[in-house]
C-alpha cells in the first residue's frame, strides 16, 4: 500500500568542509574519527524551532545602537537573502550574529587580543527575515584578529551568523567573509571548504546600490539553506 | 511531466552556504537566559537532562553550546510540516539550547518526548535530536539522547537497532540520575557526549 510522506531534505555535504580538518589544530582533538550513522529524515527531523518575533528587540538590527555613544570604526550594511535550495525565500526566521569590533577584539572573557574594546560595541545582533527572505542589519566593520593556530595566523574579518530555517536538518552556523581580503589564502577555516564555487559563497560584496551617501558602506549577502527533495507522492513502502 | 520537472529542479538547486565553525567566541551571539528552557520551570513532570562534553583526550570542552529539538509528550510537533498537523503543548518550545559552562557541562530542562510514527509503520523510541557546535569542529554534528527507562520502545526504534553494535547503541542512551536534597529542580537524566576516543558517541550523517 503506498504511502504518503513528508518531503525530505537532499543532501549538501560537498558545500561543507569536511569532519576532520587537521590545519585547522583545534580540530585534531576533537572531530569524531568514527563514521557517520545515517539518519533517515522523518518527523523530527523534517520539522524544527520556528523562531520568531519574540527572540527580537527593537534595534536588534543594528548593533551600533544601545551604548552612550558611537561605536569607532566604519559603518557598515550588510543585507541579503535567505533562500532554500531551491530558490524559494525562507520567510520570519531568525538570523543571529555576532562579531569582534573594528580593532578585532571579541567582548568575551576569553579573547587575549590586546587591541583595545569598544565600550559603545558589543557586536551582537538578531534579526528576523521579512516576507522575501530579506534581512539587513547595520553594524561596523569587523577588524581581523590573530590566532595561535600556526605560526602568524590571522583571521579575515568575518561576521558570524547562525540560522534555523524551518526543519532541524537546515540549521546552519557559518561566517560571512567580506570581498577582497588579503588574509584568505593563509586562512584554515576559510579553505577548509574544498568546493571553490562554496567558498566564493561566503564572501560578501560591496554593493553600492545599498551604500547610504554620507553614512554607511552596503555589502550583500545571500544566504542558502539545504533544499528539499520532490516531494514524493507516492512511494512504495521500503522500512525494514 | 513530473519526471523532467523534477530532474530541472534539481540540477537548478542553489548550493548550501557552507557551515563554519561556530568559534571560541559565540556566549554573547548565542547564550539566552531561556535557551535551556525546553519547558518553563514549574511545568508538571519537567526535568533536567544533563551532561559533560569531552574531546578525545577525555577532558571537558568549555566552548561547546548543545542544541536539543523533540517531540512533545504526545509526540506532536507544533510545526506545518508534519502532516498530522501543527499542535501546542502548554508553553512547550521544543527547543533548548545551552552552552557548556567551564567544566564542559551543559543542561536543558525538558519533559519526556512521545514516541513517533514512522511512516511504513513502527514507532521511534522518545529521544531528543542533538546539534552539537564547538571551536574546533567546522561543521555540525548531530546525536540524539534516548530514555534508559523505555527499553521496549528502545529495542523496537529504527535509528538505534540500525547501529549493530551494542557499545555504540548505548552511547545514544541517557542514564537516570538523582538531583541532590540541595537542587529545586529535578535532575532525570545524565547524557555525556564523547566527540571522539573509546567512547565516541554515535554522530548521525542527516
Ligand atoms: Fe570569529
Amino acid at each position: 500500500m503506498p504511502t504518503s510522506r513528508p518531503h525530505t531534505y537532499r543532501p549538501d555535504t560537498p558545500s561543507h568542509p569536511p569532519v576532520s580538518w587537521p590545519d585547522y589544530k583545534s580540530n585534531v582533538g576533537r572531530a569524531p574519527h568514527k563514521p557517520f550513522v545515517l539518519l533517515p529524515q522523518r518527523l523530527g527531523e523534517i520539522t524544527g524551532p520556528l523562531l520568531g518575533e519574540g527572540r527580537v528587540g527593537p534595534n536588534d538590527n543594528d548593533l551600533t545602537l544601545g551604548h552612550d555613544g558611537e561605536p569607532q570604526g566604519q559603518r557598515i550594511i550588510v543585507s541579503g537573502r535567505v533562500l532554500d535550495g531551491d530558490g524559494r525565500p525562507v520567510a520570519g526566521t531568525l538570523l543571529e550574529v555576532w562579531q569582534a569590533n573594528a580593532a578585532g577584539r571579541y567582548r568575551h572573557d576569553a579573547d587575549r587580543h590586546p587591541a583595545p574594546l569598544d565600550p559603545n560595541f558589543t557586536g551582537v545582533g538578531r534579526i528576523i527575515t521579512d516576507s522575501d527572505g530579506r534581512y539587513s542589519f547595520t553594524t561596523i566593520q569587523p577588524g581581523a584578529y590573530p590566532w595561535r593556530n600556526h605560526d602568524n595566523a590571522w583571521r579575515p574579518a568575518h561576521i558570524h551568523f547562525s540560522l534555523f530555517g524551518t526543519a532541524f536538518t537546515q540549521r546552519l552556523i557559518t561566517q560571512m567573509y567580506f570581498e577582497g581580503d588579503p588574509l584568505f589564502a593563509q586562512d584554515p577555516i576559510f579553505n577548509s571548504v574544498r568546493d571553490p564555487k562554496a567558498r566564493e559563497a561566503m564572501v560578501a560584496k560591496f554593493d553600492l546600490a545599498t551604500t547610504v551617501p554620507e553614512w554607511a558602506l552596503g555589502y550583500q549577502w545571500d544566504i542558502v539553506l539545504r533544499g528539499k527533495n520532490p516531494t514524493p507522492l507516492e512511494e512504495e513502502d521500503d522500512d525494514e | 511531466m513530473s519526471e523532467s520537472q523534477t530532474t530541472g529542479l534539481q540540477l537548478s538547486g542553489l548550493q548550501t552556504t557552507p557551515s563554519q565553525t561556530v568559534g571560541p567566541f559565540f556566549r554573547h551571539g548565542l547564550e539566552w537566559e531561556d535557551g535551556p528552557y525546553v519547558v518553563p520551570e514549574g511545568t508538571p513532570g519537567a526535568f533536567r537532562i544533563e551532561g559533560t562534553v569531552f574531546d578525545g583526550a577525555g577532558l571537558p570542552v568549555p566552548d561547546a553550546v548543545i542544541e536539543t529539538w523533540q517531540a512533545d509528550p504526545d509526540g506532536r510537533f507544533d510545526h506545518p510540516d508534519d502532516p498530522r498537523g501543527a499542535v501546542r503543548w502548554k508553553d512547550f518550545r521544543g527547543f533548548g539550547r545551552s552552552a557548556t559552562d567551564p567544566d564542559g557541562r551543559y543542561s536543558v530542562l525538558t519533559v519526556k518526548p512521545g514516541p513517533l510514527p514512522v511512516p511504513g509503520g513502527g514507532q521511534e523510541a522518545p529521544h531528543l535530536n542533538v546539534s552539537v557546535f564547538c571551536r574546533g569542529m567546522l561543521v555540525r554534528l548531530v546525536t540524539r539522547i534516548y530514555f534508559p527507562d523505555e527499553e521496549e520502545a528502545n529495542t523496537a526504534d529504527p535509528v538505534l537497532t540500525s547501529i549493530d553494535d551494542p557499545a555504540r547503541q548505548a552511547t545514544l542512551v541517557a542514564e537516570i540520575a538523582e538531583s541532590t536534597p540541595t537542587e529545586t529542580i529535578p535532575l532525570g537524566y545524565r547524557f555525556d557526549i564523547h566527540l571522539q576516543g573509546e567512547h565516541e558517541t554515535v554522530f548521525f550523517d542527516l
